[in-house]
């Protein structure tokens, strides 16, 4: 697992990936920290999380598109499987290198947290609380998008699939409200992304929300082992 | 050691690989022969585990391939068909990688070093992969292949795309490394396969079709042997006294040269010698034996003959 995370992050960070995906981050960040926190003099951090979540929504896609499908193109996924590694280090070994990258770009929040800290006391409830639902979020996103880009080859393909799933997720509100059947607005509502990361933007620790966001990133890493296994079995 | 014991791999309705069995012997060096598309890489593919078998076993050493992964994979170093190169890595970085990756026990810095130099690499060791020639890049293929000293070595088609001195280079290496190692490497061009190989085995449509000794096999397979002629005289007098020798199968006449001068070719049992006979019995007649060649047929023929047989036998199942 060591070796391919440090794979993985080499890959990010030799190539431009990593530095276009962090400059976005930052850009949109500062923007919205600037706008919402400088401009109307608040400390409130809750807002940029907030506006964070649709960047986030578009961002994962790109950080995880070529982590499996370009191993299926080149053929290097041969020397990953035919490895003494087995399927759930490989697996892990990729999202942990995503997460890393995506961690990184959250950690600009740290020091929004500090500029405001020297005009007045942050609430550091909001932003640890925040922090954790920030990581969780992308966390869940990255394993979806890492289990899509398993099943195909094409970099855009995977990135496009990630980009719908993202869409769906934030037009989940309005996608709900058309629905004719409570139940159906019931069962969309419990996997409403945006449900479970707001309680962390106030400054909320549910047990719920986080096992919600553990429990997905467990489900599409397994899912994602499965398509390996199934692969080597058909 | 490797045991393959009635492997076979279905893709959907098609059998790629069809019941295949045989053993790798410690220090051997198998050739593993088939026209393109005979089910070699899928072969060599189940044997490291990349896919599974429909049915079947492979053990390394031992350790089943599907049962004990992690034991089974740790003894085999496997050059796929295409080199699973990440270009974006320079040479060093990614044998450094793929050290990691399998988790190789020996000083590393040393070991990698040590592996550059017996390839070829050394002087490469920090440009990008993607900016190297095709046979650096099969190199650099070989060398992850030979981390960690691996006792099973599989090779799939490891000289395709170099030039004529480097197939040398990487034919010798093959040669050095099955002293020590378990080497199976496949290939779609015989004179590779014979001029490294202890044993032959040749795969078409999915079935094993031979297993042999690389001397052996010319003979063997075919069960004949040549003797090619120059016999002035009648031709039906020729022809009738050759076909009347114990032992021959076939008398073919090639091409007059003359008049009275023709070649013929006379295909006879393997183990005995006719040479007396022919030679006798044309006397006998009053034909005159201008020129006579003894000769097996060429590892080539008999490649050619075994793959078209089983084509042969396959389209005539077919149409039954």
């Amino acid at each position: 697992m060591g070796a391919i995370l440090k794979r993985e992050l080499g890959a990010y960070f030799n190539s431009a990936i990593a530095y276009v995906v962090m400059a976005v981050f930052f850009f949109f960040s500062g923007y919205f920290f600037f706008g919402i926190c400088l401009v109307n003099d608040t400390a409130n951090l809750g807002y940029v999380y907030g506006n964070m979540f649709v960047i986030i929504l578009f961002l994962t896609p790109i950080i995880a598109m070529k982590s499996f499908s370009e191993e299926k193109k080149q053929k290097t996924d041969q020397a990953l499987l035919t490895s003494p590694a087995n399927l759930f280090q490989i697996v892990m070994g990729k999202f942990l290198g995503a997460f890393i990258l995506y961690a990184i770009c959250c950690s600009i929040f740290l020091l929004y947290a500090l500029i405001i800290s020297f005009f007045t006391m942050p609430e550091w409830s909001v932003i640890l609380c925040t922090t954790v639902g920030i990581l969780l979020l992308g966390g869940a996103l990255l394993a979806i998008d890492i289990f899509i880009s398993a099943l195909t080859e094409s970099q855009v393909i995977a990135a496009v699939a990630g980009f719908a799933i993202g869409l769906l997720i934030y037009l989940m509100e309005v996608l709900i409200s058309n629905l004719p059947f409570e139940w159906m607005k019931d069962a969309l509502q419990s996997v409403n992304f945006l449900n479970y990361y707001e309680n962390f933007t106030y400054g909320i620790l549910n047990v719920a929300d986080v096992v919600f966001f553990l429990s997905i990133i467990g489900l599409f890493i397994f899912l994602t082992i499965r398509v390996f296994e199934k692969k080597r079995w058909s | 050691m490797v045991e393959v014991k009635n492997l076979t791999k279905r893709f959907g309705g098609i059998k790629a690989v069809d019941d295949i069995t045989f053993t790798a012997n410690d220090g051997e060096i198998l050739g593993f022969l088939g026209p393109n598309g005979a089910g070699k890489s899928t072969t060599m593919n189940m044997i490291t585990g990349y896919i599974s078998s429909t049915s079947g076993t492979v053990t390394i050493d031992g350790y089943d391939i599907l049962e004990n992964p992690k034991e089974a994979k740790s003894r085999i170093g496997y050059l796929p068909e295409i080199p699973p190169l990440y270009v974006d890595m320079t040479v060093r970085k990614y044998l450094e990688f793929m050290f990691d990756l399998k988790k190789v026990s020996l000083p590393k810095v040393e070991h990698i070093s040590e592996v550059m130099n017996l390839v070829g690499l050394t002087a490469v060791q920090d440009r990008i992969i993607k900016h190297l020639s095709k046979g650096y890049k099969q190199r650099v293929g070989f060398a992850q292949a030979l981390l960690g000293n691996p006792p099973v070595l599989i090779l799939d088609e490891p000289t395709v795309g170099l030039d004529p001195k480097q197939i040398i280079e990487i034919r010798n290496l093959i040669k050095s490394l099955g002293k020590k190692h378990t080497v199976i490497f496949s290939s779609h061009v015989l004179s590779e396969i014979s001029a490294t190989c202890d044993r032959i085995i040749v795969i078409s449509n999915g079935k094993l079709v031979a297993d042999a000794k690389t001397s052996e096999l010319s003979s063997s397979i075919s069960g004949e042997q040549k003797l090619a002629l120059e016999i002035e005289g009648t031709q039906s007098v020729v022809l009738n006294g050759l076909k009347n020798i114990p032992g021959v199968i076939r008398v073919k006449k090639l091409r007059d040269l003359n008049e009275s001068l023709g070649r013929y070719v006379v295909e006879y049992q393997n183990g005995i010698d006719i040479r007396r006979e022919v030679f006798n019995a044309m006397a006998r007649n009053n034909c005159t034996i201008l020129d006579m060649q003894s000769g097996n047929e060429t590892l080539e023929e008999a490649f050619l003959k075994l793959v078209t047989q089983d084509q042969t036998q396959k389209s005539t199942g077919g149409r039954k």
